[in-house]
This record gives structure tokens, C-alpha cells and sequence, in this order.
């Protein structure tokens, strides 16, 4: 058999494939000629093979065919083999296959052996992929080679160690001892892994973090001879002498001084030493300074040695190379919470790295940017901000709009700018905004009075320049439908006036019901809108045409407020003016948490003047914006979203506010559950009676009996529960009518799947016999979709000695309690 | 902590790879192949590190050739791009022109990152075993 081709051959010839197809055949082929060549035992060209086969499994072809032969090899006499040998166990084995133990003692023999080169190898191999039971058989050896004089085999057998530390933690006291001398070695490999194994050992255990702190002053000193050294050929790199010695004491020196008083001042000294001295032309002297200001940063150092870091930092910024730009920003975001100050000295370079090409510059000068954000300079920040927002990729628009809300809520100098800001935002990134931001900004402009008429003209403006972004389309129809009259009235302080008829207003508004772009919600938003322009303006026909055109609708929603709107105009004329009317500052109150819905059938009615709100419309009340723009704007937004807004109410609140009429409290949002369906005369003349709501509210649910059989008898006592009227507690109350006592008493209860049950524990599992007296459970059902309730029962327990069980379904739930 | 080398030309065929944290055969292909994409399709102009998954990339390209290493967060990335560059200072004085005999250059690699650390990064003494088995051979 011709002597097998030699590797550089074999890649040559791999190369000069043009099709994978190609490539593959000349792989398949070498592979047979591989295998038979292993299966002829040929001593003297199997390392020659095993060398191809790693090739070719780099290149992602099987190759686990090989790994015996790369024990042979192991375990062969000549260096060559051993080496090819120990190299594909490094590639093709891994503790995951059985075949690697078989090295174990391969490996030990060659600890041992007289070559360092062999030992060095083994050391290698053993380093890179033992497993816990390898390293636990060896460790005594790698323990013995690191305190041999020889630096080649010490500094293998310093990362070696490692690698056993981490698989077998248990081992690193073992190791302890040989450490004591490492440091004082000349050599800086030994030195360089020295320090990765003391950093390991002490980022592993706390006990051995403390042990090694007093070794600071022999660090402090090494990298100060390191610094002040002349030039040494041996470890120079573009003129500073080992760099990488430098960051790794860094980073030691950072682990070891992190809480600690006594060693962060026992370095102060050299920190700044390096980060003065240190030549910050190449990229070289950068990574070390780098590394000096992390260190810096996480250590108890005084502040003057901190202001030195972000100077260092700043000057970062100002550099031509994009890498150290990104790195220093990402350590100013670090450190921005804690020296705030002196980050906002950089605040010029910071906001010029928003213009940067680069996306992750751009991303983290943004995060810095909203991070250094003040009442100071919030004017000037935000200026620079949405110019940002104007040009930035969509990935960034969303969170850049977040931020800038937040930070215009936070410090907005003026109420006019912060509606300025708001707008802006929304004109430009409006389809990138979040959904809440719509409420909010009706509820800022509620809350600004003086600015309603400049508020109201600026988005008729903006509406007749784009009426695709929904979110300002929503905020502009509701603007223009509460503030109608000084839109046409042509009065505004702050800016020019512009002259307005009622019939261009209306026609705006008609093009955004009928236009494409409009999503469903906002059609709702522009048809109240209308409606309430009929009591401000005085074309009312026009407004009935419009109103009763969409009675007929295909989308239900549209429907139903025509429907209403439509009955207004028809029986309620009367009340159309204050039910119509202004709406009243709204306040935002404290409370988080999604709003549920709530009980209640009708409106309270104040007797002060004020106003009336629009009835709630029995439907379910999944468009938050939807409801929010029949109660005119109200910006509760019922269910999932968490906005501060008003507090959900329970019945007992609602109760409050027939009493207490300053509606501050704000009224709440009511779908009305499943209540008879006959909608608005039923619930319009709720307003002017009695309030409906308060029979359901308040009423008690009667008790029901759930289970009566073989003298067991279990009753159910309802309450609502308080703040959340969803939820319905029902108390069990068992009694036990035969003449023994029940013991061991378990009651469970299951539910269908809308419902969420959850049960408490019973007051004692003994039911006394002959009624002397009752187990009680409280059990607490949520049902938020308000379906009727029902429940399946099983009770067991042991009655005279034998134990008894029974399934029962409950169905005669009162009404009330789930409704 | 280094997770793995890689050596990748133009075309984005491998050249070098060596992991120094076991990732199973069928997902590097994959790997290789998605971290590549991401370095080549990078302009000069930007920088040299890029945040891939929960790891970091530094790359640098030499010619017609990229180095990738993979690192954990907590390396000094400046650090681990000057280390790219020793490495390929070795190499340069070894071979007279790179690449065609991949298992010395995994010999010198082991020399320089043992376990996903740095054990020796001069330039003479990463190439003294290797030269010993050079006269070995011949």
C-alpha cells in the first residue's frame, strides 16, 4: 500500500475543490484510505493520518474513528506521536465519551517523564479536558510540578491547576501551599499564570480571598517594577513592557481590593502611578489604562484617584478609534449611578457619540444619554435627543421614545415644552410609541388649562399634515373634539391664530373615519369626537347625518356609539349639553397595577356643576382607549395596562363618590358585566335615579346549602371581596348531624378553567358531631370574565373507623355571586 | 475566560478553529458559520468588538484572513485584541507564510492559551518546544 499522502498534500488538494460535492468525495476517499490504513496497525504513518483526520474534522466531517488511534499514539515512545496524539484528544475527546479514562494513566506516566516537552504536553492535555475524576487521580502530581524549579513546567502546571479547581473545587486547599513561593518567580509566564490561578482560587471561595489579600504589597510591588523597568526585549510590546502581566495584576488587585479598606488604599499609589504614566498612543497602553479605570472603579478608592478614572474615560471618548470610544462608554454607563457629577462633565463628547456610525456606540451613548439627564440641561439634551430619534434605525426608535416621556416627565421646565416635546415625539416616531403614552398626553393637556387653545391648534395642524400616526391622530380628534369652540374661535396666545371654520373641522374629522390609515380605534376616538363638537358648534345637522350614518356600520364598535349618539340626539336632547360637557382636570393618583373591572351599572351623579359623563357601554371592555373616550377621555385604562392611574374600585369606593362629590377620585370606568342588555335607556335613567349599582354592590348574597348527604351538610356564606370585586370569598361552614364525629375531614374544591380558586386552610380537619359544631374554609374564586360559577366537590373523611369519600358538582350558585 | 479561536478567510471557510469550552460538533458549523457572518458583514470602519448572545467577539482581520476569538464578559477586550495580534506576530515569525501546517500552528496556540487563559505570550519562548521538535523530526 503506497505510503499515505502527508497533510500539507491533503490540504493542497482540498483546497483546489470547487463544489462541496467535490470536497466531499476527496474527504470520503482519504477517509477509507485513512481507516484501512489504522486497521493494518502501521506504526510509522499512523501519526501522519491522525494529523489528517483533525483536519478534516475541523472541517466538520465525523472523524471518531480516530480517537483509539489517538490513545496509541499516546502511548507511543517517539515525541511526534505523542504529540499528534495528545492534540486529537484535545480535539476529539471530551469527558463525555468513556474512552478518555483510558488516558488517565497514559497521562500520569508522562508527568513523570524526564522530557519537560513530554510533561509539558501531559500537563496540556490534562489542563484542557480532565474530568473530576481524572483531575482528582492527578492532582497530587500537578501539585508536585508546580513547585519544581522548572518555569516551562510551572506555569502549565499553574493553569493545570486551574482547570482541577474548577472541576473539583473540593481540591483547592491542596494547592494552597505550593502557591506561596509563585509569586516571587522571575520568570512572567509562571508569573502570568500564577496570578489566573489566584484569581481563580479567590473568586471561588471568600476564605482564601482573605488569605490572599496580604499579598497586595507583593503585587503592588511586581507591577511597579514592571512600570518603572527600562526597556526589556523580552516582553515588550510597542514599548511597554508586558502588557498583559499589567492588566492581569489589574484585575487581581481589583478582585482583592473590592470591600476592602486596608488593600484599596495599599493601592492607590500604583493605580495612579499606571494611569499617569502609562503612554496612551497605541492600543497597547489603552488596555492597560482601561483595565486601571475598571479597577479604580470597583475598589474603595478616594475620590481624587476616581476623578482621575473618568478623566481617563473622557479622554477615551475624544479618541479616533472606534474601539476605545465603545469601551468607554460602556464603563461610564457603569459608573454613572454612583459619580453622577463627574460623568456630566463628558456630556458634550457623550451626546456627540449619538451621531457616531456605529449601531453599538449609538445604542450605549443613548442609554448614557438618558442616564445623565437633569433638570439643568434638560433643554438642551432633548434637543439633541429627538434629532437622535429623528434619524436613528427603527430598533432604537421604541426605547428612545420611552425614554425621552420619562425624562420630559421628570424635569420638563415648562408645561408648554413638555407638550412641545410630546408632540414632537409623536410626528416623528408616532408609530413606534408605547400604548399608554396616549392617555397620558390627554391627561397632561387636561391638566395645562391655559395652554388648551395652542395645544388644540398645533395638533389640527399636525392633522392636516399626516394622519397616519395613530397615536397622534388619537390625542389630536380627542383635543379637537374637547376643545372644539377655541379652535374656531380663533383665540391663542402663543402662537398666531389661525382661522378655522366649524366645516373644516368637521371635515378633517369625517376623513379620518372614513381614511384607510385609521385603525379601528381611532375611528372611535374621531367619531365621540364629532359628537361632542355638537353642542360647541353650531352645525348640528351636519353632525346628525354624520352620526347616523355609522348606526349601520360593519364594525361593531362604531355601531354601537352611533346607535347611542343617535338616541341622544332622538330622546335625551335634553341632557346632551351637560352630558357633553368639559371634562374636569384629571389627577393622577399613586396607584399601579392593572385596573379591573369594576361593578358598576351606572354613574354617580354629582350635584355639583361639573360634569356628566357618557354612559359606560355594556360590551367588554377590551379597548382601553375605547372606553377611556366614552367616559371623555377618562385615562383608566381598564385591564392589563399598568399605568399610575385611578385606582380600581371596589364597590365601597364608588359608594364614596354618591357621597363625595369632588371628583378627584375620578369616576371609573364601568363596563357593566352580564346585566340585562337593554342599553341606553336603561342605563341613562340610571343616572337620574338611584344608581343602579348600589343594590348589586352592596347587596348581601344569600347563603346556599352546596352538599347534604349522610348528615354532612356544607353551606356556603358569600362576601364580596374588597379591593377587588372579582374576586368572590365564600366560607364553607361543614356540620356533622350523625352521632359520631367525622375526623380527618378534607374538603377540595376544582373549578372550570376561567376561574382561579384558591383555598385556605380550614379551621380543623374534626367535624363534632350531632351539630355542636362547624369546620370552616374560606375559599376565594377569581373570575374575572364573570361566567357563572360552578364547582366540583370531594369530601373525605373517616367516620366510626372507615374512611368515606364523595364527589359532588354545585351548581346553584346565586347569581349575585359572580356577577 | 477565551471560549474559542477561530481563523476564518473571506469566503468564510475555516481555516483555525479550537474551542477551549466544548461545544458539540453539530453546533459548530453552525456557530462558525453565524459568528463570521456577523464580522464580515461589518464595515472598517466600526468597531472591533461585537456582543454576540451572552459573549463577546473580537475580531480583527489580517488580509485576506479574520481571527475571531470568543470571550466572556469580563475580559479586557483591548487586552484580548492586543493578544490577537501577538498571536499572529508568533506566527508570522514561524511559518514565512501562514496556514499549511495546521498542527504546528495548534502547537503554538497551545503554547500561548491553555484552558481558555493566557500562559505565555513571548514571542521566542512559545516557539522554543516547537523548534526542539522541529530537530526532533529532522
Amino acid at each position: 500500500m503506497p505510503a499515505p499522502i502527508r497533510l500539507r498534500e491533503l490540504i493542497r488538494t482540498i483546497r483546489t475543490a470547487r463544489t462541496q460535492a467535490e470536497e466531499r468525495e476527496m474527504i470520503q476517499k482519504e477517509c477509507a484510505a485513512i481507516r484501512s490504513s489504522f486497521r493494518e496497525e502501521d506504526n510509522t504513518y499512523r501519526c501522519r493520518n491522525v494529523a489528517k483526520l483533525l483536519y478534516m474534522h475541523m472541517l466538520g466531517y465525523p472523524a471518531h474513528f480516530g480517537q483509539l488511534e489517538c490513545l496509541k499514539l499516546i502511548a507511543s515512545q517517539k515525541f511526534t506521536d505523542k504529540r499528534i496524539g495528545y492534540l486529537g484528544a484535545m480535539l476529539l475527546l471530551d469527558e463525555r465519551q468513556d474512552v478518555h479514562l483510558l488516558m488517565t494513566n497514559c497521562i500520569k506516566n508522562d508527568l513523570n517523564h524526564s522530557t519537560q516537552y513530554v510533561q509539558g504536553l501531559a500537563l496540556c492535555t490534562l489542563g484542557c479536558m480532565g474530568s473530576s475524576e481524572m483531575c482528582r487521580d492527578l492532582a497530587g502530581e500537578v501539585e508536585k510540578l508546580l513547585k519544581t524549579s522548572n518555569s516551562y513546567l510551572r506555569k502549565k502546571a499553574a493553569l493545570c491547576a486551574v482547570h482541577v479547581i474548577r472541576k473539583v473545587p473540593e481540591l483547592m486547599e491542596m494547592f494552597l501551599p505550593a502557591t506561596k513561593n509563585l509569586l516571587s518567580e522571575k520568570n512572567h509566564g509562571v508569573l502570568h499564570t500564577s496570578v489566573v490561578l489566584l484569581t481563580e482560587m479567590c473568586e471561588r471561595s471568600p476564605d482564601m480571598l482573605s488569605h490572599f489579600r496580604k499579598l497586595v504589597p507583593q503585587l503592588v510591588r511586581i507591577l511597579k517594577n514592571l512600570i518603572m523597568s527600562g526597556y526589556s526585549p523580552e516582553h515588550d510590546v510597542s514599548g511597554i513592557s508586558d502588557p498583559f502581566l499589567q492588566v492581569r495584576i489589574l484585575r487581581l488587585l481589583r478582585i482583592l481590593g473590592k470591600s476592602d479598606d486596608d488593600s484599596s488604599e495599599a493601592m492607590n499609589d500604583i493605580l495612579a502611578q499606571v494611569a499617569t504614566n502609562t503612554e496612551t498612543s497605541k492600543n497597547v497602553g489603552n488596555a492597560i489604562l482601561y483595565e486601571t479605570v475598571l479597577t479604580i472603579m470597583d475598589i474603595k478608592s478616594e475620590s481624587g484617584l476616581r476623578v482621575l478614572a473618568i478623566n481617563i474615560l473622557g479622554r477615551f471618548l475624544l479618541n479616533n478609534d472606534k474601539n476605545i470610544r465603545y469601551v468607554a462608554l460602556t464603563s461610564l454607563l457603569k459608573t454613572v449611578q454612583t459619580d453622577h457629577n463627574a460623568v456630566q462633565r463628558h456630556r458634550s463628547t457623550i451626546v456627540d457619540c449619538l451621531k457616531d456610525l456605529d449601531v453599538s456606540i449609538k445604542r450605549r451613548a443613548m442609554e448614557l444619554s438618558f442616564a445623565l439627564v437633569n433638570g439643568n440641561n434638560i433643554r438642551g439634551m432633548m434637543k439633541e435627543l429627538l434629532y437622535f430619534l429623528d434619524s436613528c434605525d427603527p430598533e432604537f426608535k421604541a426605547d428612545c421614545a420611552s425614554g425621552v416621556f420619562l425624562a420630559a416627565e421628570k424635569y420638563a421646565p415648562s408645561k408648554r415644552w413638555h407638550i412641545d416635546t410630546i408632540m414632537r415625539v409623536l410626528t416623528t416616531a408616532g408609530s413606534y410609541v408605547r400604548d399608554d403614552s396616549v392617555p397620558n398626553l390627554i391627561q397632561l393637556i387636561t391638566n395645562s388649562v391655559e395652554m388648551h387653545a395652542y395645544t388644540v391648534q398645533r395638533l389640527y395642524k399636525a392633522l392636516l399634515d399626516d394622519i397616519s400616526q395613530q397615536p397622534l391622530v388619537q390625542v389630536a380628534s380627542w383635543c379637537i373634539g374637547e376643545y372644539g369652540d377655541l379652535l374656531v374661535s380663533g383665540q391663542c396666545e402663543e402662537e398666531e391664530p389661525i382661522q378655522v371654520t366649524e366645516d373644516e373641522v368637521l371635515d378633517v374629522l369625517e376623513g379620518l373615519l372614513v381614511s384607510n390609515l385609521s385603525t379601528p380605534v381611532t375611528r372611535g376616538y374621531s367619531l365621540t369626537a364629532i359628537m361632542k363638537l355638537s353642542t360647541r358648534f353650531s352645525s348640528v345637522n351636519r353632525i346628525k347625518k354624520v352620526v347616523s350614518i355609522y348606526g349601520s356600520s360593519i364594525d361593531v364598535e362604531l355601531q354601537q356609539r352611533a346607535v347611542e349618539y343617535n338616541a341622544l340626539f332622538k330622546k335625551y336632547d335634553h341632557m346632551r349639553p351637560a352630558l357633553l360637557e368639559r371634562m374636569p382636570i384629571m389627577e393622577k393618583t399613586a396607584t399601579n397595577g392593572p385596573t379591573e373591572i369594576v361593578q358598576t351599572n351606572g354613574e354617580t351623579e354629582p350635584s355639583v356643576v361639573e360634569t356628566k359623563h357618557l354612559p359606560p357601554v355594556t360590551q367588554p371592555a377590551n379597548q382601553a382607549n375605547d372606553l377611556l373616550d366614552l367616559l371623555g377621555g377618562n385615562d383608566v385604562p381598564v385591564i392589563q395596562t399598568t399605568m399610575p392611574t385611578k385606582p380600581a374600585s371596589a364597590g365601597g369606593e364608588l359608594l364614596d363618590l354618591l357621597g363625595d362629590l369632588s371628583l378627584s377620585g375620578g369616576p371609573t370606568p364601568a363596563p357593566a358585566p352580564s346585566v340585562p342588555t337593554s342599553q341606553p335607556s336603561f342605563l341613562l335613567d340610571g343616572l337620574t335615579s338611584q344608581p343602579l349599582f348600589n343594590d348589586i354592590a352592596t347587596a348581601a348574597i344569600p347563603p346556599m346549602t352546596a352538599y347534604h348527604k349522610n348528615g354532612l351538610k356544607i353551606d356556603f356564606t358569600f362576601e364580596r371581596a374588597n379591593p377587588n370585586p372579582n374576586v368572590a370569598v365564600i366560607t364553607i361552614h361543614a356540620s356533622n348531624s350523625t352521632e359520631a364525629d367525622m375526623t380527618e375531614f378534607v374538603f377540595q374544591a376544582a373549578v372550570p378553567k376561567t376561574f382561579q380558586l384558591q383555598l385556605l386552610s380550614p379551621s380543623s380537619n374534626v367535624v363534632p358531631a350531632l351539630n355542636q359544631g362547624t369546620v370552616t374554609q374560606v375559599i376565594r374564586v377569581l373570575n374575572p370574565q364573570k361566567q357563572q360559577l360552578r364547582m366540583r366537590i370531594k369530601l373525605t373523611y373517616t367516620l366510626k373507623g372507615s374512611p368515606v369519600q364523595d364527589l359532588a358538582e354545585v351548581n346553584n350558585f346565586p347569581p349575585q355571586s359572580w356577577q | 475566560m477565551i471560549k474559542f479561536v477561530l481563523m476564518v478567510n473571506r469566503q468564510g471557510q475555516t481555516r483555525l478553529s479550537r474551542y477551549f469550552q466544548p461545544v458539540e460538533l453539530s453546533r459548530r458549523a453552525a456557530l462558525e458559520a453565524d459568528v463570521v457572518r456577523c464580522c464580515l458583514s461589518r464595515k472598517k470602519d466600526q468597531c472591533s468588538f461585537v456582543e454576540y448572545k451572552d459573549y463577546k467577539l473580537v475580531y480583527r482581520q489580517y488580509a485576506a484572513l479574520y481571527i475571531v476569538v470568543g470571550v466572556t464578559d469580563s475580559e479586557n477586550e483591548l487586552s484580548v485584541y492586543e493578544l490577537v495580534h501577538n498571536f499572529v506576530e508568533v506566527l508570522d515569525k514561524y511559518f514565512s507564510r501562514i496556514m499549511f501546517n495546521l498542527d504546528r500552528v495548534h502547537i503554538i496556540l497551545d503554547e500561548m492559551i491553555q484552558n481558555g487563559h493566557v500562559v505565555e505570550t513571548n514571542r521566542s519562548r512559545v516557539l522554543a518546544p516547537l523548534t526542539a521538535l522541529d530537530k526532533m523530526v529532522d
